[in-house]
């Protein structure tokens, strides 16, 4: 941690905590997982990065690869023993071998065995210095990424209003791969390579020091002309990276704003822009190849050029006799050899260079102004005393590019258990100022203070504790929307996971990676849930005090609807399908003494329902899985089967034939992207043509004349039809009761490994794969009665009570999906969810930036009311979207251009003239 | 009753007549068939207009709201259309709709029929055609309503207010069967 702080206080900009050492001394809450938080700045050369993080290591390769050199070279001179001594007819025998003399054939296998073993180690170093490289590489490479990643959460802010994540994903991801396998060969390839250079070169000094000079001759010109042509290589190559992230951002940004370019139709503006982009980078790639190979042309030349000096000066030095012929033969081939190497190192240093650009643009990437400090970001208190006292902003500021103040020398103080309304105008101020108090932007200048500690040196773990914020356009992670509220409860690994023995020796393996990467070590499965901070003992009351918040924030019902779609697996819970299958029989009964059962079509297994469609009379399940999936039943062939045993496949040809004469008769004048045909027809507008040139192949040759994939497109028809919402007359009873018979066979013949693709409906047995509602229901909600839509969801509900289900199913709802960025969720209920998940942590101040913007009036007040009674005894700051809300609130702030031009309770300020009732007047 | 019969049912309402029978299905289709026991409302006086309804079997009452309680206006029996009107244009509904007995009726909803209207120009010439038939209907019984006041109101004073038709948006002339 000493480490950590000496980073915190290099990083600039934020400063050194030091009286919070002493306030909230740190520990670790499991002594059992040392954990390593410091974060560390980038190095600035990968060089500096690969010998901080990598130095034994890279020795250890150097080593490993020097002490392969013996074998490499005895198995390179062995043959020549082999062919010299053993198979060669005029050599001496017995030959001696580790002491033991040997004849012809004894001698000869021993070398071959030599030679096999030879083989095997080579191949043994090769393979395990290459594992050991790409080892090496993956845990640096993992490292960088980890560094980059935790520094993107130390960001401010502004970062991300100015620059795209789109960017930011190509660095950690793509970019930055290469670099992984550079750094295995960082060392190793030059000593290596270098190495045998160097060997060669000597062994030409030897044979002859002109000759050796002339081989070296035209390094210098090498070594001097080739980085500099490579400069500009280099200055291409991070050109072309800068212009690529172009790309990605342009992309994305079309991604995002897909709706404006079709709204302006703007197709071709962004489509030239496009190609501009790719334009550019296809000059600098031109550019590039044309320089690069120009080295490589360059480089080929000069090491042409050199055996051109052998032949003349050794030629020459030949034939006035001062060179042996022998040896110019051996330098020659000597200089061959140097071939290899020379290329290698070259290639070496262009990818070197490559990957020293590649570090340099990456980290110059992550290191924006105004950097938050690791040590405050990852510091965890021994104890974290709840915030009180008084919040005081003094002198505030916020300048937004350096310039322009949008907040501007506020100075205000306030109990931190009042509720205090903040209004103004859009652009006031208003929104920034509850994000200088959330801690989420720092203040160009003045401070806060909470308490009497300042705000920017309190370490995150108090303030992401202490404090909640909800702005307008909240973001649920994917998943389910009990994980996105228990994200507030979830700072740290308080209780650890239990293993097995040999789940305890991986997670040991793991833990021990992680740390070799300089990564977190802490355990994802173990239980981070902090009961405490929520006010509950166990899981079980906190499912209680979700609720309770869920009831407050007018959320529940939400989620309760949530609940009646989602699945259960019976397995893991046996009560509660039990009382499910309870509330099923009592919602018959209720329906029965009532007299309406003709709400709800029960699904019989001797009655063909009327108001489900043929596919789902016929399965008579619910499907598992994709074999039968309504969509895809006419495709297959088990279906398909039962049909042709039951006679039914023409007569629902000729269904589809009807009903496709239908709908091309109804749907023909309507163009294609007509919204009817997307909540209307059975056949898209695509297929229309199709099914238009079926009927008429129909018409002239007879239903005989189809193809195979015609007649299963007609076939595909019928399986949608519902008989009590669609009319059909071809729908009748007879052929209902010929797709009963269907259903019959369906379930007599199918075969043992298909039963594990369905589950049939049972009026005794809970369905796993049917959501709640449909297992307590077990039928279809009637078309065609009015009162149905409405009075069923009732009636359901007044079981549901009854049982005292609700909370049950309410519980269940919480497990409810809400896709990525919560996208599943409307934005009033995103905006309530996350303002549950910010009162499960039971805050000392909650921050609401517009948090209720997308609430109707009675939502809104609703919310509003059960939030000032949840907070009653705690501070509560509310950016307000309409002033005349701030009626309920113990004070107000009133901004306007940045300045706090108003502050007081709210009647004090409702007076004429004031901007408080120019505000209300203007809604 | 399935589609075909709903389909020859609304050709014979005047409304939709003059449309083409391939749209008209396509209405028919595009609209649900509900039922509503007796004394269900299918929607209320000052209820935001979406739909209108051809009444297939059984009857409907038609009220509204006068200080002194709902007073029942008319009654519609099976092949009758209600709040037709009310989807052409944004009016709240002037009067409350309930069924007298078992009522079944095909509801035809205000997003569909003007989406056709607008998709297909010959379906609003027709209806153009029977909106100006029944302008002229309603200008007959406006200029008889305004002898016969003038009428009484010469004759002599002691005359009693004539007994003015009412004008809820689903009785003029809606349908000369009524």
């Amino acid at each position: 941690m000493k480490g950590a702080a000496a980073v915190a206080a290099s990083v600039g900009g934020a400063p050194r905590p030091r009286l919070l050492t002493r306030l909230w001394p740190r520990h670790t809450p499991m002594p059992a997982e040392p954990q390593r938080l410091e974060s560390r700045d980038l190095e600035p050369t990968i060089y500096r990065f690969i010998l901080k993080h990598s130095l034994p290591q890279q020795l250890a390769l150097l080593l490993l690869t020097f002490a392969s050199f013996p074998f490499l070279y005895f198995s390179l001179s062995l043959p020549k023993t082999i062919i010299n001594h053993a198979i060669r007819s005029d050599a001496p025998f017995p030959q001696p071998i580790l002491g033991m003399d040997l004849d012809r054939v004894p001698y000869l296998m021993a070398l071959c065995i030599g030679f096999l073993f030879l083989v095997l180690m080579n191949g043994a170093f090769k393979y395990y210095i290459n594992t050991f490289k790409g080892q090496l590489g993956e845990r640096m490479l993992r490292r960088f990424r980890y560094q980059l990643y935790e520094r993107m959460l130390r960001f401010p802010l502004a970062y991300f209003e100015r620059t795209s994540s789109a960017q930011i994903i190509p660095m950690i991801t793509a970019e930055c791969e290469s670099l992984g396998g550079f750094i295995g060969d960082a060392f190793a390839i030059p000593a290596f390579q270098g190495g045998t250079l160097l060997t060669i070169v000597l062994f030409m000094f030897m044979q002859d020091p002109v000759l050796g000079g002339a081989a070296v001759a035209l390094y210098p010109i090498q070594g001097y002309v080739i980085p500099r042509l490579q400069r500009k290589v280099n200055e291409l190559g991070k050109r072309r990276v800068r212009t690529v992230r172009e790309v990605a951002d342009r992309v994305h940004e079309s991604a995002a704003g897909f709706i404006e370019i079709h709204a302006n139709d703007t197709v071709k503006l962004q489509l030239t822009d496009f190609a501009h982009l790719l334009g550019m980078i296809y000059d600098i790639r031109y550019e590039i190849y044309r320089r690069k190979f120009f080295v490589k042309f360059l480089n080929n030349f000069i090491a042409q050029l050199t055996p051109f000096f052998f032949y003349s000066i050794g030629g020459y030095l030949v034939i006035r006799g001062s060179l042996s012929f022998g040896a110019l033969v051996a330098v020659l081939a000597a200089y061959k050899d140097m071939a290899s190497p020379w290329k290698e190192l070259l290639d070496f240093y262009q990818q070197k260079e490559d990957s020293r650009i590649k570090y340099e643009q990456i980290i110059e990437q992550f290191q924006p102004a105004g950097i938050t400090s690791g040590q405050l970001m990852l510091e965890e208190p021994d104890s974290i005393p709840p915030l009180q006292g008084e919040l005081a902003a003094n002198s505030l500021s916020l300048a937004e590019d350096d310039r322009n103040l949008v907040v501007d020398a506020v100075t205000f103080s306030i109990n931190l258990t009042d509720h205090v309304a903040i209004i103004g105008q859009s652009g006031s101020g208003k929104n920034e100022l509850a994000l200088l108090l959330a801690r989420l932007t720092r203040p160009t200048a003045g401070r806060i203070t909470i308490g009497g500690h300042n705000l920017a040196d309190l370490p995150l773990a108090v303030i992401g504790r202490r404090i909640g914020y909800v702005g307008a356009t909240p973001h649920l992670f994917a998943g389910s929307l009990r994980d996105n509220l228990l994200l507030a409860l979830r700072h740290r690994p308080l209780r650890p996971a239990q293993y097995d023995e040999a789940l305890e020796r991986r997670r040991a393996r793991q833990l021990d990676e992680a740390r070799r990467s300089g990564n977190i070590d802490f355990d994802l499965r173990a239980d981070w849930i902090d009961y405490d901070s929520a006010g509950a003992a166990n899981a079980e009351e906190l499912s209680r005090r979700i609720a309770e918040i869920l009831i407050r924030l007018d959320f529940d019902d939400d989620v309760y609807n949530f609940g009646l779609r989602w699945r259960i697996d019976p397995a893991g819970n046996a009560e509660l399908t039990r009382r499910l299958l309870h509330a099923r029989h009592e919602l018959a009964r209720r329906l029965q003494a009532d007299g309406i059962t003709k709400l709800v079509e029960s699904y019989d297994v001797d009655r063909y329902n009327t108001n489900a469609s043929v596919a789902e009379n016929l399965l008579f399940g619910t499907p598992i899985g994709p074999v039968f999936e309504f969509e895809a039943l006419a495709d297959n062939n088990y279906v398909l089967s039962v049909l042709d045993k039951v006679g039914l496949t023409g007569d629902l040809i000729e269904v589809g034939r009807q009903v496709a004469e239908m709908m091309t008769e109804m749907f023909a004048d309507l163009a294609p992207d007509h919204e009817f045909f997307e909540q209307f027809s059975f056949i898209s507008a695509e297929d229309l043509p199709a099914f238009a040139a079926i009927l008429s192949t129909i018409n002239s040759s007879g239903i005989g004349a189809l193809r195979q994939e015609q007649r299963q497109k007609l076939l595909s028809l019928p399986f949608k039809l519902i008989a009590a919402r669609h009319r059909l007359d071809v729908l009748d009873e007879a052929m209902q009761q010929r797709i009963l018979n269907a259903r019959h066979v369906f379930r007599r013949d199918l075969p043992n490994d298909a039963k594990g693709q369905i589950e049939f409906f049972d009026p005794e047995r809970y369905n796993a794969a049917a959501s709640l509602q449909d297992n307590i229901l077990v039928g279809k909600i009637a078309y065609g009665e009015a009162d149905a839509p409405e009075r069923v969801p009732e009636i359901l509900g007044e079981v549901i009570d009854t049982l005292s289900l609700r909370p049950a199913i309410v519980d269940i709802g919480l497990d409810y999906q809400v896709g990525s960025g919560g996208t599943r969720l409307s934005l009033a209920q995103r905006q309530r969810a996350a303002i549950a998940r910010a009162l499960l942590k039971r805050p000392d101040l909650l921050i609401l930036n517009e948090a209720t913007s997308a609430l109707d009036g009675q939502l809104q007040h609703k919310v509003s009311e059960g939030l000032h009674e949840e907070m009653a005894d705690r501070g509560l700051i509310w950016v307000l979207h309409r002033a005349s809300l701030a009626r309920n609130f113990d004070r107000v702030l009133v901004m306007s251009s940045g300045k706090l031009q108003e502050q007081g309770p709210f009647a004090d300020l409702n007076h004429k003239d004031s901007l408080t009732a120019l505000l209300i007047a203007a809604e | 009753m399935s589609l075909q019969q709903e389909f020859e049912l609304l050709r014979r309402v005047p409304f939709f007549c003059e449309i083409e029978p391939a749209k008209l299905k396509l209405l028919a289709f595009m609209s649900e068939r509900v039922g509503y026991d007796a004394g269900k409302t299918l929607f209320r006086q000052r209820d935001r207009a979406d739909a209108a309804y051809l009444i297939i079997e059984g009857e409907a009452e038609i009220l509204v709201e006068t200080p002194s309680g709902p007073v029942t206006i008319a009654t519609l029996g099976a092949h009758e259309i209600v709040g037709e009107m009310a989807i052409l244009c944004d009016v709240p509904r002037t009067a409350t709709v309930r069924a007298k007995s078992r009522l079944v009726a095909l509801r035809i909803g205000k997003d569909p029929f003007l989406r056709m209207v607008r998709e297909f120009p010959n379906m609003a010439v027709s209806i153009m055609r029977e909106l100006a038939h029944r302008l002229e209907l309603t200008n007959n019984q406006l200029l008889t309503a305004l002898t016969e006041l003038r009428r009484l109101t010469e004759d002599d004073a002691e005359a009693k207010p004539p007994q003015a038709s009412p004008v809820a948006d689903k009785r003029p002339a809606v349908t000369p069967a009524a």
